[in-house]
């Protein structure tokens, strides 16, 4: 899809992959966060926030160090429990599902992940696989083989799959780190930061292929620093300030200078690209 | 990519198997009283009721089946410790559980516990002493809701720590004989009279290795670190509750019975990682068989060494294991 029709509102899509008739049952949405506190210990970090991400959206989390983007993540995806309010995925509350079932439905690209895993690409890849085995299956079948191989090769890395996972580079540790979330054969993909530290070249890839895997029906939720990557590739933005909701809407209606500048805490400009209808972020030397 | 997997694990698996079968061999012909393999055969079926058949079937096979019960519940009892801490250096003794046994053993030596329960009363002391302090590390560390594995490790050294100044104080105030029996315990030793003994470590070492199995594919989600296991399906804190309980009943028994022998369960899964690779689905295979042929290799050179006298095996593993962890350390590409 050409950039000047991203704009187009979700509902009126033909990408969306919901019947109109359905729009506002309770199915049409995948995640729904309902004045949701919560935080580490006692602290309280992401308070009383509320917004729903529909099937098929792509969602991109935005605002400063520490306000909260990734708490948000680990809430929506039950790493956390919230202090306050409730999270459903597909309808159901987090907490009433079973961690497994989760894992088939939904994947997780964590930040800088903790530890490098002494697997080569391949294996690690196959380990997204692990939610769809059962308790006494010990080797993978033919079909999760089948399934590894097509996420390598979505994410480009299947040249790679030999390589140990410490001796990559950071994007090609970045697209496995994708390629097992893709091989979980997920219906709604978080990312924390998956850019982050990567040159240019990585970051637009990385977008390119979250914008094309949205458009086979991926539901989206990202965390992004990059205000215009966030504004080039999201559908709609998530703004959030010191733990709480700043502003949820198009692009164009949440990268303005007043917010962002505000937000921010800065002097940015914010201009509108005519040949792309997308508002993009200077800083003002 | 599959049978390429399944043939290469294989191959390790037959291999360790015919090195460890080669090693009983060994343990049973050699000693202070030479027996070629064949007497062995001839004793087998008609030697019953001769001093080689009792040295034989009575002396070496109970000491080599318990070399082989400890050695592999050591060794898989650091890869789960290692697997689960993420640490290179954790090993079954970190959290404090020989220390505990340690001081189970010590105070029923100076309490004169083998008056009330007789032969028993040193490996019933010394596992009390082992889960005693298991489950004041595992309460301490898991205060707060969920287990915090730094904090459990902290833990541990220090109750390590705190169990090795009460040994002393013991030590420092008993009498000479107390001394004798306390130091030769905690050097550690197979020789095991009592056949029941051996044959219930035996089952909860081989139970162990089953258990520990089930959670093989859990262990290699946790590699990747905590959260991205969870994001895994993985029950993290329910899997770690499992993998710490298989881990310190494996290592309290072990040592229960067969005092403190070091090294096993830190250098055996480290060289099987350099082999096998961190996968542990092999690993934990491998390191069992590797660890039981480590341990009554190790045994048989503390018996052969300096016969009729014997060496303590810790001193074998020790040196030997240390040895050949300086030699997988140092080589190219190996790491954690």
């Amino acid at each position: 899809m050409p950039l000047a029709e991203r704009d187009t509102p979700f509902e009126d899509s033909k990408t969306c992959p919901c019947p109109k008739t359905k729009i506002f049952s309770e199915s049409l949405w995948m995640i729904k966060i309902n004045n949701l506190s919560c935080g580490y210990g006692k602290e309280v970090v992401v308070k009383e926030i509320s917004f729903e991400v529909k099937k098929g959206e792509f969602v991109g989390l935005i605002g400063p160090n520490g306000s909260g983007k990734t708490t948000i993540i680990r809430a929506i995806s039950g790493f956390l429990l919230p202090k306050k309010g409730a999270v459903l995925i597909g309808g159901k509350a987090i907490s009433a599902t079973g961690r497994k079932e989760l894992a088939t439905k939904m994947a997780v690209v964590t930040q800088s992940p903790e530890a490098t895993p002494p697997f080569s690409v391949e294996e690690f890849v196959l380990l997204g696989r692990v939610p769809h085995w059962t308790r006494f299956q010990f080797l993978e079948a033919g079909k999760d083989v089948e399934t590894a191989e097509k996420a390598m090769a979505l994410t480009g890395i299947s040249r790679l799959k030999g390589r140990k996972i410490g001796e990559l580079s950071g994007g090609e540790r970045q697209l496995t780190y994708l390629a097992r979330a893709l091989a979980q054969e997920p219906d709604l993909l978080l990312l924390d930061e998956p850019t982050a530290h990567l040159d240019i070249g990585h970051q637009v890839r990385i977008m390119r292929l979250l914008e094309s895997l949205n458009k086979e029906a991926l539901t989206i939720v990202v965390v992004l620093h990059d205000l215009n990557l966030a504004s080039l590739y999201c559908r709609r933005l998530v703004l959030l300030d010191k733990g709480k909701l700043r502003k949820v809407g198009r692009p164009k209606e949440v990268i303005t200078e007043e917010i962002i500048n505000e937000v921010y805490e800065t002097s940015i400009l914010v201009k509108e690209d005519p040949d792309i209808s997308r508002r993009l972020v200077f800083p003002v030397h | 990519m599959q049978s390429s997997r399944i043939s290469t694990w294989t191959g390790w698996t037959f291999s360790l198997i015919v090195i460890l079968l080669g090693v009983v061999v060994f343990s049973l012909a050699v000693g202070a009283v030479d027996l070629p393999l064949r007497k062995a055969f001839f004793l087998l079926t008609k030697g019953q009721g001769t001093p080689e058949y009792t040295i034989l079937f009575e002396v070496r096979l109970p000491r080599i089946l318990l070399g082989f019960a400890v050695g592999g519940g050591l060794a898989i009892s650091g890869v789960i410790l290692q697997g689960m801490f993420r640490n290179p250096l954790v090993e079954p003794y970190t959290l404090g559980i020989s220390g505990g046994a340690a001081l189970g053993v010590c105070m029923n030596m100076v309490a004169g516990g083998s008056r009330i329960l007789g032969p028993l009363a040193t490996p019933i002391s010394g596992f009390l002493g082992a889960v005693g302090v298991v489950f004041f590390v595992y309460v301490i560390g898991a205060r707060g809701g969920g287990i915090r594995l730094s904090r459990l490790l902290l833990i541990g050294v220090m109750v390590s720590f705190m169990a090795s100044s009460l040994i002393m104080l013991v030590m420092a105030v008993t009498k000479t004989e107390d001394l004798h029996g306390i130091i030769f315990w905690i050097m550690g030793s197979l020789e095991e009279p009592n056949s029941f003994l051996t044959r219930a470590v035996t089952f909860i070492s081989l139970g162990g290795m089953v258990l520990s199995f089930l959670f093989a594919v859990d262990l290699n989600a946790l590699s990747l670190g905590e959260e991205d296991a969870f994001h895994l399906g993985v029950e993290v804190e329910r899997t770690k509750k499992f993998l710490f309980l298989i881990a310190s009943i494996l290592t309290g028994c072990c040592v229960a019975v067969t005092g403190i022998i070091g090294f096993v369960g830190l250098v055996v899964p480290h060289v099987m990682r350099l082999l096998v690779g961190g996968d542990h689905r092999i690993l934990l295979v491998a390191s069992y068989i590797a660890g039981a042929a480590f341990l009554i290799l190790c045994d048989t050179l503390a018996r052969v060494v300096i016969a009729p006298m014997e060496l303590p095996v810790g001193v074998i593993t020790g040196l030997v294991g240390g040895g050949v962890f300086v030699y997988a350390l140092s080589r190219k590409g190996y790491s954690f």
